[in-house]
């Protein structure tokens, strides 16, 4: 159980990498844009690739009636996700030593997981509903209105996951360190849930 | 690859033993083959090397790539450019100013890229405007005229721009010997009355800002072309001469009678030493100095009102000639900078002079006789050898690192390598046609990059699909990777090129800037934002305070201007993405249009002199809705009361 409650008290602290890294990354190229343009999705804002990719994008966005991309205040998970986070890991750290100190059972350990998978569902969720309202919820007066073949008006959900070609533009989205350092974590704690689990039968 | 050259020269061989008529068309069709793949550089793919051609009479610098012979940019300097507004916008104007008023052009002859140990560094390229005599620096991080200094008591500016190993100090030498200071005085007593001044322009290591340190008033000859001494020879200088006779008319006879002019050999390093040591004296003079700041985008001119000269006899031992046949031109010192090469323009055989066996005879005191005070060295005591190479008109030499070297032949049309040291002449080859300059990138430096060599040609001829009389100069490269040169390309240039430098592309394409950050401009009408976009007017002047961006200006409605204002748009462009240029002009501006980069501000004035609404738009096809980037200016008779007016989009 002391293994098993050590990698409970390392686990969690992989999400702390959630507030260096970006958590994803949306990749736009174009024959006109070589070196593409990039967003990094931070869990408390996004931020161009390069410096002045965002301004970038939402300058070329305009054409076709996209909103421009939220700053931190415009969306309250940016304010929130920061948090939830922090007591995420304060929580799973602490279970971590009390389970060390026999305080309490792996089920904890798995409890925390389980938390941790629903809310990180509940986030894709969230992030998938803004892609829509970003793709979709486009100004009238654009400038640019395109239609799909079959006539109805073309819209520009980036993927949440994977590559799709938008107009002239190749869009590739895809999880970046943060979340790859959060899948880590957690896997992890469902280990140390899982030996805890096969300690207790043993005995 | 080697292979198939030794065949082809096997092949070659055999045949010229066969048949030597059939040689050259037999082996061209193999040689040529492998000439595309030499120069071929695949779409998408990009150059080796940088070249960097004189503009010559077009007063500008451009740029090309190696090997593809590519042209990338015409970087204005000497010049007006209405292409992106250079001397014609407010900022760049004062980039023009002399002491004689604003020049609109010169004749760009000798750019030379900075060097610290005697290598390529890639900082800065400095050029020389021969007649208004200027030096000029291009920044390349910009690739944009950054600094021009006038050269007071100079005229020709032809020795020049020629940089020590450390860049400590820009060289400019007069070409044309005259009155120093500038009297009204009978030209037929030019003879032992006029000067030569050699310049001495300091350079400041941290951000290239020159200043003239001492010019050196020399006896009145021609001083034609000068090279820095390297490595065991830093510190000295070397100018040739012609002219010795002091002849002030029909030169081509009159200054072709001495067997021998000289090599001016100069201590810079003692010269530094005895001005540091308050030594020298102080002239009255006039002349401009205009610097480009890169944040606000604006150049501006002061006047200098004095310079430092220094008389030659007054420094013992800092100046020597070295006799050196039949008029000089060419003065190009080797990598070592063992050697110091004259090239004898009126002659077949060029010279080479020893720097160890210069400083023996200096030490030993073996002088010639002096002229006007100053020592001349024995010829026989400083020459290293003669190269006996058969062609007519040495020019110009350049070296490639492996112990050769390069001249071109003018007269007789061709590159000759030879080897430093033996003398011997290893190879030549034909060029089309009068070669003037050659250039290896780094080849007049301690490091050369011997790949390829540039020859730059004065007549074209039928090189090209005929354009009437007149025709752009060729050029023609050459790979020199082997023991002998192969002709790989044939291209078009721009202007009249006299010397290039060349460098290593990844020298300066990773540094070369994308955008001016916007955050940074610190032009004193710039506008951050469109929120601050507005238009003031000051008496009968109006500053019009507007921005660009993808597609639109702001403001693009303006009303309230009359006749007989004089109205200038202050253009901010607000993108910050590489290669987004906004371009405007108006309908009867009496200027060029403006090419305004990213983070850019750039000033034209408009005078309207009609009552009427006159259109402005956006001249760079910037974005799918370039076409909509425009706007109006209502124009009013001058006693209108009708109030300044401005708006986008209401």
């Amino acid at each position: 159980m002391k293994k098993a409650s050590l990698l409970m008290i390392i686990g969690p602290l992989f999400l702390l990498g959630l507030y260096v890294f970006p958590l994803w990354n949306i990749m736009l190229g174009a024959p006109q844009y070589p070196d593409p343009l990039g967003l990094n999705i931070h869990i408390s804002g996004l931020q161009g690739d390069n410096e002045f990719d965002i301004q970038n994008i939402d300058g070329l966005n305009h054409y076709i009636g996209m909103q421009t991309l939220p700053k931190p205040e415009d969306m309250w998970e940016f304010g929130t996700f920061p948090i939830i986070i922090g007591i995420m890991v304060a929580i799973g750290v602490l279970i971590g030593f009390l389970g060390y100190f026999g305080k309490v059972s792996y089920k904890w350990f798995i409890g925390w997981f389980a938390l941790m998978s629903i809310m990180g569902v509940l986030g894709m969720y969230d992030f998938n509903e803004w892609l829509v309202d970003y793709g979709t919820n486009l100004d009238s007066n654009a400038i640019m209105k395109l239609t799909n073949p079959d006539g109805t008006p073309m819209t520009y959900k980036p993927p949440l996951f994977g590559h799709v070609k938008m107009l002239n533009f190749d869009v590739t989205s895809l999880p970046s360190i943060g979340a790859w350092l959060m899948f880590i974590g957690m896997m992890l704690t469902l280990t140390a849930g899982f030996m805890g689990w096969k300690n207790t039968k043993k005995q | 690859m080697k292979i198939n050259n030794h065949l082809i020269v096997t092949m070659g061989a055999a045949l010229m033993l066969v048949s030597c008529g059939q040689q050259n068309q037999s082996s061209n069709g193999a040689l040529s083959s492998s000439a595309a793949e030499k120069v071929y550089v695949a779409p998408g793919e990009q150059d080796e090397f940088y070249a960097f051609l004189s503009g010559g009479y077009s007063g500008n610098l451009t740029v090309y790539g190696l090997p593809s012979g590519r042209m990338f940019k015409e970087i204005p300097v000497f010049s007006q450019f209405p292409t992106s507004g250079y001397g014609y916008s407010e900022e760049t104007k004062p980039m023009l100013n002399t002491s004689h008023g604003f020049v609109p052009w010169d004749d760009l002859h000798h750019p030379d890229i900075s060097q610290t140990n005697g290598e390529l560094d890639g900082r800065w390229i400095f050029v020389n405007g021969n007649n208004t005599p200027r030096i000029a620096r291009v920044d390349l991080s910009t690739f944009e005229t950054a600094e021009i200094i006038e050269v007071p008591n100079s005229a020709g500016n032809h020795s020049s721009s020629f940089i020590t190993e450390n860049t400590e100090y820009v060289v400019a030498g007069t070409r044309f010997a005259v009155p120093v200071p500038q009297r009204d005085m009978s030209i037929s007593e030019y003879k032992g009355n006029f000067k030569g001044a050699l310049t001495f322009i300091s350079v400041a290591p941290e951000d290239g800002a020159m200043d003239i340190k001492f010019q050196l008033l020399m006896p009145g000859f021609n001083y034609d072309l000068s090279h820095p001494g390297r490595g065991k020879s830093h510190g000295w200088f070397f100018f040739t001469t012609y002219n010795t006779e002091e002849a002030n008319t029909l030169l081509e006879v009159n200054a072709s009678q001495n067997d021998k002019d000289f090599i001016a050999a100069i201590n810079w390093k003692k010269i530094e030493e005895y001005v540091n040591n308050g030594g020298g004296t102080t002239m009255p003079a006039n002349y401009a100095h205009n610097v480009y700041d890169e944040h606000s985008h604006t150049g501006t001119t002061t006047m200098k009102k004095e310079v430092i000269t220094v008389d030659p006899t007054e420094v013992p031992g800092a100046v020597y000639f070295l006799p050196t046949p039949k008029s000089p031109h060419g003065c190009d010192v080797d990598p070592t900078g063992q050697y110091i090469i004259g090239n004898g323009k009126l002659s077949a055989d060029l010279t080479v002079h020893s720097f160890d066996k210069m400083i023996a005879a200096i030490e030993g005191e073996k002088f010639d006789g002096e002229a006007y005070g100053i020592p001349i060295l024995k010829f026989e005591d400083v020459l290293a050898g003669q190269v006996k190479s058969g062609g007519l008109g040495p020019l110009h030499t350049e070296f490639d690192g492996k112990g050769n070297a390069y001249t071109t032949f003018f007269i007789s049309s061709e590159v000759v390598k030879w080897k430093l040291g033996t003398w011997e002449v290893i190879d030549r080859k034909p060029t089309y046609y009068s070669v003037g300059h050659l250039m290896i990138p780094g080849g007049n430096s301690r490091k050369p990059f011997g790949k390829y060599v540039v020859a730059m040609n004065k007549i074209t001829k039928d090189r090209y699909l005929p354009t009437g009389p007149e025709m752009e100069h060729s050029a023609q490269i050459y790979d020199i990777s082997g023991d002998k040169m192969e002709l790989i390309y044939d291209f078009p240039t721009h202007g009249e090129p006299h010397y290039a430098a060349g460098c290593p592309a990844d020298l300066l394409a990773p540094k070369s800037q994308k955008i001016y950050r916007l955050d940074e401009n610190e032009h004193p009408y710039a506008v951050k934002t469109p929120t601050d976009a507005k238009v003031v007017r000051d008496g009968n002047e109006v500053h019009i305070y507007m921005s660009t961006i993808r597609s639109h200006f702001t403001p693009d409605n303006i009303e309230g201007i009359k006749v007989g204002d004089k109205v200038y748009f202050h253009i901010t462009n607000h993108e910050q993405d590489f290669d987004v240029p906004h371009g405007f002009s108006i309908l009867g501006q009496n200027t060029s249009e403006l090419l305004v980069m990213p983070g850019q501000t750039k000033t034209s004035v408009w005078e309207p002199k009609q009552v009427g609404v006159w259109p402005f738009y956006c001249t760079d096809f910037c974005s799918a809705l370039h076409q909509e980037m425009q706007g109006y200016v209502r124009v009013s008779p001058a006693n209108s009361n009708l109030e300044l007016k401005w708006s986008l989009g209401e």
